[in-house]
């Protein structure tokens, strides 16, 4: 069991200018699966997620992880919709989560050999990061946030400007990850991938979680119009 | 034209015959402005990383104060110097006046604001690339500062270059607080203003193409050392 779960969020709310990016969210996620946020463009899916990761300023209400602060920071990572390449080669962005707890440079750099290994990337890893594909990118982006081997992954649309096969190679790290334990957090707006991948969803609009449960239920009996509506690809406002 | 002429003609005699004086005025000149180089760069990479990561108050007013001090005038700088080590000033008892020190202190302050406005102007633009991932690692200041200077050196290297290119053309600061004391304190800059004064114009001129020699082969010497301009680096 995750040292980090349950996560317990009560009327969290983030703002941006005075404007309510997300909330008031109320929210409990407990250790193991997948919970893909989803939701329509503006709907506050990326904020919820830096909210909960503690990268966007929680303005008011709370956000309870099972241990302290320090320590739920320290076992969480964030893969960006764009991804963020330091410029270095594949193994030393593979090696840098490692370096910065204290990991002595030929211990990490063996780590990140081994993990280069597991998402495809062994070819490239005397490569600058910046010269990779897009895909290439967000695997190197997966493998940086998993090579801590973190209880929570959050991951804002990492497949939003990927093809088919790329999708696939990072669903299939992402399911991987899963069954090793890490739980996940993921925001989409591919339909199938969110079915894939799902064990709950939860249905942001306005800012405002407007629908949550599990995948199967949702999916085969959304209970509000708008969660309807949107998965029959209708616009929802 | 027959002055540049001379003085191409006799810069390249001065050179083939490594002429004493010469060989001693430009080592002095490197050995100045290569160790206000460094100290200057110790001090500006960090400033300017600093002004990139922290947000407190006054910080545009301390990078508006930093931009305008890039225009520094030297022989302010220079008379300012003069004064603090001069035996009534704050400093004079440590006798530093009329010696490459003073020189060097001089050329510190002149090229500090310089390097760290580029350096941070460089460092913004990478800080706002990084700013959510090192957010998102958990990782505090000196380790933000830490992976902006050593992702950023490849401009930060222009950074310190510009400072080097400030600093070894400089002649007011260096005439005020180091006096152009034959062997002792006249470098490449004093003794072309101190030939140009006396009207040997081709002697200046000379020692004028060997200070141009020499900054562009400090230049080529760090970019090759630095391995600058390769394929997949940055």
């Amino acid at each position: 069991m995750s040292a980090l779960f349950p996560l317990i969020v009560e009327a969290a709310v983030t703002r941006r200018h005075g404007k309510v990016l997300v909330g008031p969210v109320d929210l409990t996620l407990d250790a193991g699966g997948a919970t893909i946020v989803i939701g329509p463009n503006g709907a506050g899916k990326t904020s919820l997620l830096r909210m909960l990761h503690g990268i966007a300023r929680l303005h008011s209400g709370r956000i309870e992880w099972a241990c302290d602060q320090d320590t739920a920071r320290a076992r969480q990572a964030f893969v960006f919709q764009t991804p963020v390449m330091l410029r270095r080669t594949v193994q030393d962005n593979l090696a840098y989560p490692l370096r910065l707890i204290g990991m002595r440079r030929t211990e990490s750099r063996a780590k990140a050999a081994e993990m280069a290994a597991r998402i495809g990337l062994e070819e490239a890893l005397g490569r600058p990061a910046t010269v990779l594909s897009g895909g290439e990118r967000q695997k190197l982006a997966l493998g940086r946030a998993l090579i801590r081997s973190p209880d929570l992954l959050f991951l804002d649309e990492p497949c939003a400007s990927l093809d088919g096969r790329a999708m696939r190679e990072v669903e299939d790290i992402l399911t991987t990850a899963v069954r090793d334990g890490t739980r996940l957090i993921m925001s989409t707006h591919n339909m199938g991938q969110a079915k894939r991948l799902a064990s709950d969803v939860v249905f942001l609009l306005g800012g405002k979680i407007h629908e949550q449960g599990d995948a199967k239920s949702f999916f085969e009996t959304p209970s509000t119009a708008q969660a309807r509506a949107f998965l029959k690809g209708d616009i929802v406002e | 034209m027959g002055d540049l002429w001379d003085g191409l003609s006799q810069a390249f005699f001065l050179l083939v015959t490594l002429d004493a004086d010469l060989v001693e005025i430009t080592l002095r000149s490197l050995r100045v402005t290569l160790t206000a180089l460094v100290i200057a760069t110790v001090i500006a990479l960090p400033l300017g990383a600093l002004l990139a990561v922290r947000r407190f108050r006054m910080r545009r007013f301390v990078i508006a104060v930093m931009n305008a001090l890039m225009g520094l005038p030297p022989v302010v700088v220079g008379l300012i110097v003069y004064l603090m080590l001069s035996r009534s000033g704050p400093f004079g008892v440590f006798g530093l006046l009329f010696t490459p020190t003073a020189m060097i202190v001089a050329q510190v302050i002149i090229i500090v604001p310089l390097i760290a406005s580029i350096a941070h102007q460089a460092l913004r633009e990478l800080w706002s690339d990084y700013h959510d991932l090192l957010l998102s690692l958990n990782t505090n200041h000196v380790q933000r500062m830490s992976a902006l200077l050593w992702d950023g050196r490849r401009a930060l290297l222009t950074a310190s270059l510009a400072g080097f290119g400030r600093a070894i053309g400089e002649v007011g600061a260096i005439m005020v607080v180091g006096g152009n004391i034959d062997h002792h304190t006249r470098v490449l800059t004093t003794a072309i203003a101190l030939e140009t004064g006396k009207g040997d114009f081709a002697l200046a001129l000379a020692l004028g193409f060997v200070l141009i020699g020499l900054a562009i082969a400090v230049n080529l010497a760090i970019h090759w050392l630095t391995q600058t301009e390769r394929e997949g680096r940055w």
